[in-house]
C-alpha cells in the first residue's frame, strides 16, 4: 500500500495560517526584480520578507506588486533597526503600508556582526505583542533567549545559523536542536545558510522552516539555487520525520552472513 | 481678465524623507501622499483605484494611520517619513 506523500499533507502552520512550503525567502541582494521573481518562483516559497524604506520613484510599488502577482504572502521586517523604539515604529509603518500584523523583528547590535541585541529584542517583542503584532523574532542561537521570546508571545522564533550574509552554515547545531526540543512555537532557522545542505541540516535538526535570502539572491544562478533549496527543505523535513539511524563507532553489515557460500 | 501678477501662496516648510520642501498652507497628509505617489487618494486613505497603495506615513516619529491622513494638516517644521516595501531580509 502506498502512503500519501508527506510533503503534501505536512504543511507548516504559523498564527493559524497554513503554508505549504517550509522555505521562507528574503528578497535582499537580488540584482534585478526579474531575476528575483524567477528565483522566488523556483523556490516554491509562499512567504517572503521585505524591508521598509523611504518611498522614492525607484522603489515605487514594484516589489510589492511582484509578490501580490505571485500570491506570495508578505512578511515585513525591521532590518536596520538598532533599538526597540525604531523597531516598534518600523513595525507600525509596515502594518499601515502592507496591512499585515506579521512582523519579522530584527533588532541588531552593530553593523559588523549584525547580531541581535537581546535586550532591545525582548523589549521590542513585549511592546509589539501588546500592540497586537504577530512577532517572528530573529534571535541568537540561544536556547534561553528563544524561550523568553516565546513566553513574551512571539508566534515564531528564528534563531540564526550564523551571522547574516556569511553563508557559514549552522555553527551550533546542538543549540538549534535544544531550541527545537523546548519550543512550543515554530522554529525557523534564519541567517547564515550558504548552500542546500545547510538548509537540509536545519530541517533534520527539527526546525519547522528555513529563512534565507543571500544564498539564493547572490548565487551565480539564483533560480537554480532556489530550486535546490526547495528540494533541500523537503528532503530535510522528510528525513527528520523518518527518524535517522543512530550513529555507531564501528561498521554494521547490512547483508547477513547467514548462507554465505564457502568460497 | 486673467490675473497676471504672481499669486502669493502661503507655504509651510516641512521635511519629507530627509529633504526640506514647501507645501501649500493647509495641505494635509493625503495631499502630500497623493503628490508623491501620483495616485488619487480618497478621504479614507485608500487609493481611489482600489489598488493597494503600499505606503505608510510617520509624522514627527509617530505613525499617522491611513484613516487620519485627510484630517492631519501639515504644519511648519513637520518631519515626515513616507515609507514603502523594498527588497530586504
Amino acid at each position: 500500500m502506498e502512503t500519501e506523500p508527506l510533503t503534501i499533507t505536512d504543511s507548516l502552520v504559523i498564527d493559524g495560517v497554513q503554508l505549504n512550503s517550509r522555505l521562507i525567502m528574503g528578497t535582499g541582494g537580488a540584482p534585478s526584480l526579474e531575476g528575483l521573481g524567477a528565483a522566488l518562483h523556483a523556490s516554491g516559497t509562499e512567504l517572503t520578507t521585505v524591508a521598509m524604506r523611504r518611498h522614492s520613484v525607484t522603489t515605487a510599488g514594484s516589489l510589492f506588486d511582484l509578490l501580490v502577482d505571485r500570491s506570495i504572502r508578505v512578511l515585513p521586517n525591521t532590518a536596520g533597526c538598532f533599538t526597540a523604539r525604531e523597531a516598534v515604529l518600523t513595525a507600525q509603518l509596515a502594518r499601515e503600508a502592507l496591512e499585515t500584523d506579521w512582523i519579522k523583528l530584527e533588532v541588531i547590535a552593530d553593523e559588523h556582526t549584525l547580531l541581535p541585541d537581546a535586550v532591545e529584542l525582548l523589549d521590542a517583542t513585549e511592546q509589539l505583542v501588546a500592540r497586537g503584532f504577530k512577532v517572528f523574532a530573529y534571535t541568537n542561537d540561544d536556547p534561553v533567549l528563544a524561550l523568553r521570546l516565546e513566553h513574551l508571545g512571539a508566534v515564531a522564533v528564528m534563531p540564526l545559523g550564523a551571522p547574516i550574509g556569511t553563508g557559514l552554515g549552522i555553527l551550533n547545531p546542538h543549540n538549534i536542536e535544544l531550541i527545537v526540543s523546548r519550543a512550543g512555537v515554530p522554529v525557523v532557522l534564519d541567517a547564515g545558510i550558504g548552500t542546500a545542505s545547510d538548509a537540509a541540516l536545519a530541517m533534520e535538526l527539527g526546525c519547522d522552516a528555513v529563512l534565507l535570502a543571500t544564498a539564493v539572491t547572490r548565487a551565480q544562478n539564483p533560480a537554480l539555487m532556489g530550486e535546490a533549496f526547495k528540494h533541500a527543505v523537503i528532503a530535510g523535513r522528510l528525513a527528520s520525520q523518518a527518524g535517522r539511524i543512530p550513529k555507531r563507532e564501528l561498521a554494521l553489515a547490512s547483508s547477513t552472513m547467514n548462507g554465505r557460500p564457502d568460497l | 481678465m486673467t490675473e497676471s501678477r504672481p499669486i502669493y501662496v502661503p507655504a509651510s516648510a516641512i521635511t519629507v524623507n530627509g529633504t526640506e520642501q514647501n507645501v501649500r498652507r493647509g495641505s494635509t497628509v493625503t495631499d502630500l501622499v497623493a503628490e508623491i505617489t501620483g495616485r488619487h487618494i480618497a478621504a479614507d486613505g485608500h487609493a481611489t483605484d482600489k489598488q493597494g497603495l503600499g505606503v505608510a506615513v510617520a509624522r514627527n516619529r509617530e505613525v499617522v494611520p491611513r484613516s487620519q491622513w485627510s484630517g492631519t494638516v501639515l504644519t511648519a517644521g513637520d518631519d515626515i517619513e513616507i515609507v514603502t516595501a523594498v527588497q530586504g531580509g
